[in-house]
């Protein structure tokens, strides 16, 4: 798509500065930030969670909140001024000239109302169709952003269709009037890496299709540069670095986006060979405004200059500008000294435990929920068992069995050679102390209603079975240095935490008895990159305690970095398990291939060789015949995939998956399957 | 997010920056200061404070300013309208009608926060209960709240005082009673959100049994509903005290209660509309007062 400066922009964003109002003070939110888009060209904004994406995303369409407040600057879109637009010609923009695809489909839907209905109403708000003939519009939508079956998607529910399929119905009703702006705001996040993959494919196609200007909000940069041609970098609400996306993506040249680039860990990296790299500090607090730079207190190559006075947006070259004054040494930032790794000690060949065909069936609605179907692991002392999945593939159900917060249907569990037979609150002080876990979501992990000192030394009381006040207080400062917190924050309470420090504080608490094993579900996914580093390293640094991690992620490349074995898990199935290295490097059942390589397609902008898999995870309340996978798999055989269960193989690394295709002939598939597809124009 | 900042304007700010502003207070005590910050801003709130403060503080203090024994007969003087010397009339017993309706309030502001109380503590204790525990629980006590909920109030009222007997204890315990599933349905909904929140499953794994889990770690948590349902039942339980008084089942001759004076003097409204009228519209300020600060307490804790 080449775009030759044409005379006029799509949608030009002169000087916009906005705040909000708060207590009667304004917080500046957006400072001085100017953008334009061309016409049909897609436009890449990053930035981490407090930078003003989504503001600009919301005064772009008007849809600020009631306490913002426009301190200066114009949006020009269709030679108007969107700022001082009337309602009424708002309301004729929006949805027809423009139209905007949110985070989560799910809430965007209206839950009560057939798809059909949905995606009609727009055809025959904007359009004015008739009835019959905006139905025939939506099916021909549907057809266009390739939903399998659609005349039967019109019929359904938003509940009934996959986060995928939801996606997918939000593009049509955003392109069903061929807008000449399209606003996708993290339309990717909160999906598994697999949809994800097939919603990126969907916009690039849909970009070959529509003539619409997109404006691409993501914190994952290199998506962005996958998908876009310009990317814009905002940090704390001004534009620090913008110019074409692969120049970025290859070489920053703000030391905001080198830190952001270099803090995710990327495929192949891993703990005993290099530490992360997280960016220090945190956002400067809202409202503030430091004389000089505003990363200054951050930045590795800062200088007195930088904190003096603000730098302009310089010109790197004539695409490129960064709002620094020594971008020209960006480059030549050396990773941080720490980040050379301290080699752990290789984990023991003791089991820590041993689970034997463990079964978890759930009863809801008169249906049995098959969450978890046979699944027998080993975890040894000292190593981290990485467990990957799509979401409903039964991880966080194992998990929860495996800690105690629900019973097991079926099948045995031995800690330390003990039987792990009854669920959590029949365990012993002992199990508890030593079966731990660190949870998802840092704010609602942590009781609002206590001080981070409370909620320590009830863990220390409860796991330590400590008495003694003085003997209390002098472990709880321990325990809060230990995850790299500060005495200070023990006085604080939840909310006035930063999501990295909360995610701290349910570590501690966690390790408050020093625990054998601890179950991570997701501990990183609902954290910034930056925080993410920051944390996958306080784990790993943990682990000189002789801890053992099962640790649950649907991101790829963090299950890679941090895990030494790894277990994949497809409906209620371990499908392949073996070591990390063997798991990633030759990956033998089809459903690890497809994973890996969607994940591969998501770091590499897309020239990889892909294996896409058909449709959606189905329902363990009603799971296939035979291979469960059966219904999704590329080299699906026939009949005996679909009536008898596949046994298990050992491949040549050491990894055993679960397949009827023993591994010589299976690699060859998988080689030849990748050939076709790279085939294929993406 | 929006629970902890009472901003009004707050409300809708994308969570991300909400996250960041809220981050900088730190303390309960703070959150507590700008909760409270807000009451005073809300006019709805401060309207309702005046109104209620003013009958609370008469409740207890309205032996030193009436001007006559509300109690106190004077034959002479029986169904005297308003004049200066009796500010709101005569009743037909000649007792001084501006004396009882300031002497009258102490029974309703007795009366009506005591069975809140009560109702509270059968509320919030059933309600984390069913909650917490779900399962055959909170089936069968929930099928026996609905049970409860299908009478209406002033039936079950009559039948329990008719055989208990009236008096101000009774009248308390009756609507006690009455108000516990109620106040038990509002607590449940809250426990059922807290419940799946991640915190409690971590006190589970620390070994908390499930009382304390339920006490300490959930009840703090749903304050907030419980306080808004507290002062929205204690306005229906002063009604609710009004009208049993009124039937006759609660206080009786010579208090000077509201509902049993809006009762005696109903017969005699067409000579002494007086009798009525004033407590009536004592009632009424009393409710409405309350309701006014139910309204502006929602509109804090919900933003």
């Amino acid at each position: 798509m080449s775009v030759a400066a044409p005379a006029t922009h799509a949608v030009d964003i002169e000087q916009l500065t906005i705040s909000y109002r708060r207590r009667r003070r304004l917080l500046r939110v957006i400072d001085d930030v100017s953008l334009q888009i061309r016409p049909g060209e897609a436009y890449g904004l990053v930035g981490e969670s407090g930078c003003g994406k989504t503001t600009v995303a919301m005064a772009l369409m008007r849809y600020l909140p009631s306490n913002a407040v426009v301190e200066g600057g114009r949006i020009i879109f269709d030679g108007k001024d969107l700022l001082t637009l009337s309602d009424s010609a708002l309301r004729r923009l929006r949805g027809n000239r423009m139209a905007m695809v949110y985070q989560d489909p799910g809430s965007a839907l209206n839950p009560s109302m057939r798809i059909g209905n949905q995606i009609a109403e727009v055809f025959r708000y904007h359009r004015g169709m008739g009835k019959q003939e905006a139905e025939e519009a939506s099916a021909g939508m549907l057809e266009k952003v390739q939903i399998s079956d659609p005349a039967g998607v019109l019929q359904r529910y938003p509940h009934e269709l996959s986060g995928g399929q939801q996606q997918r119905i939000m593009f049509a009703m955003a392109l069903a009037t061929d807008p000449a702006l399209l606003v996708l705001d993290e339309p990717t996040t909160g999906l598994d890496a697999t949809v994800e993959a097939e919603v990126l494919d969907l916009v690039e196609q849909l970009r070959a299709q529509f003539s619409s200007s997109i404006l691409f909000i993501s914190h994952n940069l290199g998506i962005v540069s996958r998908i876009c041609e310009r990317v814009g970098v905002l940090y704390a609400g001004r534009m620090i670095e913008e110019g074409p996306a692969r120049e970025i993506f290859a070489q920053p040249r703000h030391p905001y986006t080198l830190g952001l680039l270099r803090c995710v860990p990327t495929f192949g990296m891993n703990k005993q060979t290099q530490r992360l790299d997280p960016i220090p500090g945190s956002l400067p607090a809202l409202g503030t405004h430091p004389p000089g730079c505003n990363y200054a207190d951050r930045c590795p190559i800062a200088r007195d200059r930088c904190r003096a006075e603000p730098p302009p947006l310089l010109e790197v070259n004539a695409q490129r500008s960064s709002r620094c004054f020594y971008h020209e040494e960006v480059p030549s930032i050396p990773p941080s000294p720490a980040a050379t790794a301290e080699p752990l000690p290789p984990p023991s060949d003791e089991v820590l435990l041993r689970i034997d065909d463990l079964i978890k069936t759930y009863h809801s609605g008169g249906h049995d929920v098959s969450a978890v179907a046979g699944i027998s692991l080993e975890v040894r002392r000292g190593e981290v068992f990485g467990l990957v999945g799509e979401s409903g593939s039964g991880k966080s159900s194992l998990a929860k069995v495996i800690v105690g917060l629900t019973n097991a249907t079926n099948g045995s569990m031995t800690f330390e050679n003990t039987p792990l037979s009854e669920a959590g609150h029949h365990r012993n002080v002992t199990l508890r102390r030593k079966l731990q876990m660190v949870f998802q979501n840092p704010d609602s992990a942590l009781n609002p209603s206590y001080s981070v000192r409370h909620i320590l030394q009830q863990a220390l009381r409860l796991l330590a079975g400590l008495k003694s006040h003085s003997e209390l207080e002098t472990r709880t400062v321990e325990l809060v240095r230990s995850v790299k917190l500060e005495p200070r924050h023990l006085d604080a309470r939840p909310t006035g935490l930063s999501g990295g420090q909360k995610q701290r504080v349910s570590i501690g608490r966690a390790f408050a008895g020093t625990p054998a094993l601890v179950l991570c579900d997701e501990p990183v996914s609902a954290l910034d990159v930056s925080v993410q580093a920051a944390i996958l390293n306080l784990l790993v640094d943990l682990q000189k305690t002789g801890v053992s991690y099962i640790f649950i992620s649907h991101d790829l490349a963090v299950v890679r970095y941090i895990a030494d074995w790894i277990g994949v898990m497809y409906l209620g199935w371990l499908v392949e398990v073996g070591p990390a290295e063997a798991v990633f490097n030759v990956p033998h059942h089809p459903y690890t291939e497809s994973l890996l390589s969607a994940a591969a397609t998501l770091e590499s902008n897309g020239h990889h060789p892909r294996i896409r898999l058909k449709g959606t995870i189905p329902s363990p309340s009603n799971p296939p015949s035979g291979c469960r996978f059966h219904t999704r798999c590329p080299l699906y055989l026939g009949d005996i995939c679909r009536l008898k269960e596949p046994p298990w193989h050992t491949a040549p690394a050491g990894n055993k998956y679960r397949c009827h295709i023993p591994p010589d002939e299976l690699q060859a598939a998988e080689l030849r399957l990748r050939e076709t597809s790279t085939d294929q124009p993406a | 997010m929006t629970v902890e900042s009472p901003d009004p304007a707050l409300k809708a700010v994308p969570a991300t920056v909400l996250s960041t502003v809220v981050s900088a207070q730190s303390s309960r005590r703070a959150r507590m200061r700008e909760l409270g910050r807000a009451l005073l801003r809300s006019k709805t709130f401060m309207i309702g404070m005046v109104i209620l403060l003013f009958w609370i503080f008469d409740a207890i203090f309205w032996p030193l300013f009436v001007p006559h024994d509300p109690l106190g007969l004077d034959p002479i003087n029986t169904l005297k309208g308003p004049s200066s010397v009796h500010w709101f009339g005569t009743d037909d017993f000649g007792r001084d009608m501006f004396s009882r309706v300031l002497a009258g309030a102490s029974t309703v502001l007795t009366v009506a926060p005591a069975a809140t109380a009560l109702g509270l503590v059968g509320g919030i204790s059933l309600g984390l209960v069913t909650g917490y525990y779900r399962g055959l629980v909170d089936d069968i006590l929930m099928r026996v709240v609905d049970a409860l909920l299908a009478f209406p109030l002033i039936i079950i009222a009559l039948l329990v005082l008719t055989v208990l007997g009236p008096s101000e204890l009774n009248v308390i315990i009756v609507i006690g009673i009455v108000f516990t599933p109620l106040i038990a349905r509002t607590v449940r909904s809250a426990v059922l959100v807290e419940r799946e929140r991640e915190y409690v499953a971590a006190a589970k794994l620390l070994g908390e049994p499930g009382p304390s889990i339920m006490v300490k770690e959930i009840l703090p948590n749903v304050v907030g509903p419980i306080t808004v349902e507290a002062t929205i039942r204690l306005g229906y339980a002063i009604f609710a005290a009004a009208t049993l008084s009124f039937l006759g089942l609660g206080l009786q001759q010579p208090s000077p209660d509201w509902g049993l004076t809006i009762a005696l003097g109903r017969p005699l409204l067409q000579v002494a509309p007086w009798i009525v009228l004033f407590p009536a519209l004592a009632l009424a300020t009393l409710v409405i007062g309350l309701n006014f600060v139910a309204d502006g307490l929602k509109q804090a804790i919900e933003e």
